[in-house]
C-alpha cells in the first residue's frame, strides 16, 4: 500500500478515537485542546515516517505519540494543568500521573459517550450531523461541505457554534446510565438516520463520499450495538433499516449520477449480503415487544427487497405504511401509503384517499396522482405530472416528471 | 380544526354476536386501513388504543359487576380521538368505520373548548 493511503486510511480509523478518548478524558470544553494533540500526532507521523519509513506497527506508532504528547501537553501548559486538572475524569492530582488509556474498551466506551455527547438536543439536527461528521468520523471541513452541497465557512461556522453551544450547557461527556437510556437514545438515533439519510439521498455527484457517509453512520449504529447498556431493540432494528437501503445504493443511480427509480432498477445490483443482513437484524429485533418506526421502516425496505409484486408483499408494505402513520404522521409516508393502496385496492379507491391528503404544496403529491391516474384518465394525469413539474427543484426530479409525461397516451 | 371522539359499540355478549370473533378477525385489515387514511390525513390525534373486552362496571353502593354485557348489546369496543373541521367531517371519517357493516355504531362526539386560565 502507498504510505499516503496508509496515512489516509489510518487517519479516517484512528483520528476519531484518539480524539474521542481525549475528549472523553477532558471533558467538552478543551475539545480543541484534543483535536490539536491528535493533529499533532498525525503531522508527526507524516513528517517521521516520510524520513525513516513506516513503523512497524503503525497504529501502536500513533497512540505513543499521543500519548507522549498529551503528557507533555500537559506539563508544559502551567494554565492548562491547573484549569483543567481538577476537572480531569481519573482524578490524577500530577499531570504525570495522567494515564491516556488507549485500551479497546476505554475506546469504545469513549466513542459511546461522544456519540451522546454529540447528538443532543441542546444543537440543532443539522450541527449535530457536522458535529458527529467531524469529531465521531474524523471528516475534515471540506469533504462535510462537499457533502452539503455548501462552502467550508459555512460548515465551519456551524461547527464551532455547536461547540460552543456544548460547552454553555456544559454537556457531560459520560456513559449513559441504563435509567437515562430511553430518553436519550431517541435523538441520537434520529440524528445517525439523518447522517445515514444525508449519504443516501444527497445530490452531491460524489458517490464515494456519499458510500462513506452512509458506511460511518452504520458504523456508530453498530457501536450502540456493541454496548449492552444501548443494544436496544430501536438500535438494532434502525442497523437492519439501513442495511437494506444499502442495498439498493449501486442500483439506484446510473453512471450519469442520475436517480433510477426502484421499478427500474436491476436488481442483480442490489447487495445480497446486505440484504441478508438486515433480515437477520430484523428477526433479531422483532422478539422484543417495541414497535418503532425503525421497526416499521425496515419491515417495509425488506418488503422492498422482494423485487416480483406479490399480494402479500403489497399487503404487508399496506399494513405497515398503515401503522407507521399511526405512530407518526409523515407525509412522504401518507404519500407511499396511498402508493401501496392503489396496489392493493386498485387505483379508484387509491385516488380518493390521495385526493383528501391535500398535499398540494409537495411535487411528489402531485407526482402520485399523475401515476395513480395514468391509464385511468391521462388528461388528468398529465394536469397532475405538469403541476409537479412547477413545483419540483431539482433537475433530476423535473426529468423524471418529464419522462412520465412522454409516457402518457393522449 | 376540532377534536372528535369515536367511540364504537358493538355487541359483545350474545351468543349469535355480530360481529362474531371470525369477523372480527376479517375486519382487522380493514380497519387498519381505515385508521391509517385518517392518519394519512394527520387526522389521528394520537394511536388508538386497545382495549381490553373484561371490564367493569361500578354502581351505586360500591357495586361492581364485570362488564356492562348482560344487560345492553352494545358495548364499546373502541374509541379514539380525531381532527376535524366540524361534525359533517367527521361523519364522513366515522362512515369509513368497516365494522358498521357488521352491525356497529359509531358515535361522533365534539369536544367543547375550554379555555384554562
Amino acid at each position: 500500500m502507498e504510505d499516503s493511503q496508509l496515512l489516509h486510511n489510518l487517519f479516517r480509523t484512528e483520528y476519531r478515537k484518539l480524539v474521542s478518548v481525549l475528549c472523553y478524558l477532558f471533558g467538552i470544553k478543551h475539545v480543541e485542546i484534543a483535536e490539536d494533540i491528535v493533529s499533532d500526532t498525525f503531522l508527526a507521523a507524516t513528517e517521521t515516517w516520510s524520513l525513516k519509513g513506516v513503523p512497524e506497527n503503525p497504529t501502536a506508532w500513533l497512540y505513543t505519540v499521543a500519548k507522549n504528547k498529551t503528557k507533555n501537553y500537559l506539563k508544559r501548559d502551567v494554565f492548562f494543568e491547573q484549569k483543567l486538572s481538577p476537572e480531569l475524569k481519573y482524578g490524577a492530582e500530577m499531570s504525570e500521573e495522567i494515564v491516556v488509556d488507549l485500551s479497546s474498551k476505554n475506546i469504545a466506551d469513549s466513542q459511546l459517550a461522544m456519540i451522546f455527547a454529540v447528538c443532543n438536543p441542546y444543537i440543532s439536527t443539522e450541527s449535530q450531523v457536522a458535529l458527529a461528521l467531524n469529531l465521531l468520523c474524523g471528516f475534515g471541513i471540506q469533504e462535510i461541505a462537499d457533502a452539503f452541497l455548501t462552502n467550508k465557512e459555512v460548515v465551519y461556522k456551524r461547527i464551532n457554534r455547536a461547540k460552543e453551544k456544548l460547552k454553555v450547557e456544559n454537556i457531560k461527556i459520560e456513559q449513559p446510565t441504563a435509567l437515562e437510556i430511553n430518553d436519550r437514545l431517541e435523538p441520537v438515533l434520529t440524528t445517525l438516520y439523518l447522517l445515514f439519510s444525508e449519504g443516501y439521498y444527497s445530490s452531491s455527484q460524489n458517490t464515494i463520499l456519499r458510500k462513506d457517509l452512509c458506511a460511518e453512520a452504520m458504523r456508530l449504529v453498530h457501536l450502540l450495538m456493541e454496548n449492552k447498556t444501548t443494544n436496544k431493540p430501536s438500535v438494532n432494528a434502525l442497523f437492519s433499516l439501513m442495511s437494506f437501503h444499502s442495498s439498493r445504493f449501486d442500483a439506484r443511480t446510473n453512471e450519469k449520477g442520475e436517480i433510477v427509480l426502484y421499478d427500474d432498477q436491476d436488481e442483480t445490483k442490489w447487495n445480497q449480503e446486505l440484504i441478508i443482513q438486515g433480515t437477520y437484524f430484523l428477526n433479531q429485533e422483532s422478539t422484543g415487544d417495541t414497535i418503532t418506526r425503525y421497526h416499521l421502516e425496515a419491515g417495509i425496505a425488506y418488503w422492498h427487497t422482494q423485487k416480483e409484486d406479490t399480494d402479500e408483499k403489497w399487503d404487508n408494505i399496506l399494513q405497515l405504511y398503515n401503522s407507521l402513520l399511526i405512530l407518526e404522521y409523515s407525509p412522504i409516508a401518507a404519500l407511499n401509503r396511498t402508493f401501496a393502496l392503489a396496489k392493493v385496492h386498485g387505483k379508484e379507491l387509491a385516488i380518493q384517499e390521495a385526493e383528501k391528503l391535500k398535499l398540494e404544496d409537495s411535487h411528489f403529491y402531485f407526482s402520485l396522482l399523475g401515476h395513480l391516474y395514468t391509464d385511468f384518465d391521462n388528461h388528468k394525469a398529465q394536469t397532475h405530472f405538469k403541476s409537479a413539474l412547477k413545483l419540483a427543484k431539482l433537475e433530476a426530479d423535473k426529468a423524471t416528471i418529464e419522462r412520465n409525461i412522454k409516457k402518457l397516451v393522449l | 380544526m376540532n377534536e372528535f371522539v369515536l367511540i364504537i359499540r358493538r355487541d359483545m355478549v350474545s351468543k349469535d354476536a355480530i360481529p362474531s370473533p371470525e369477523q372480527m378477525q376479517a375486519a382487522i385489515k380493514p380497519f387498519q386501513d381505515w385508521i391509517g387514511g385518517i392518519a394519512a390525513q394527520n387526522k389521528l390525534v394520537a394511536p388508538p388504543k386497545r382495549w381490553d373486552s373484561d371490564g367493569r362496571v361500578v354502581k351505586q353502593d360500591n357495586i361492581v359487576t364485570n362488564g356492562p354485557y348482560a344487560e345492553i348489546k352494545e358495548s364499546v369496543g373502541g374509541l379514539f380521538l380525531i381532527r376535524a373541521e366540524n361534525y359533517d367531517e367527521a361523519v364522513e371519517i366515522a362512515k369509513g368505520c368497516p365494522i358498521l357493516n357488521w352491525g356497529a355504531s359509531v358515535e361522533v362526539r365534539m369536544a367543547v373548548q375550554t379555555e384554562y386560565k
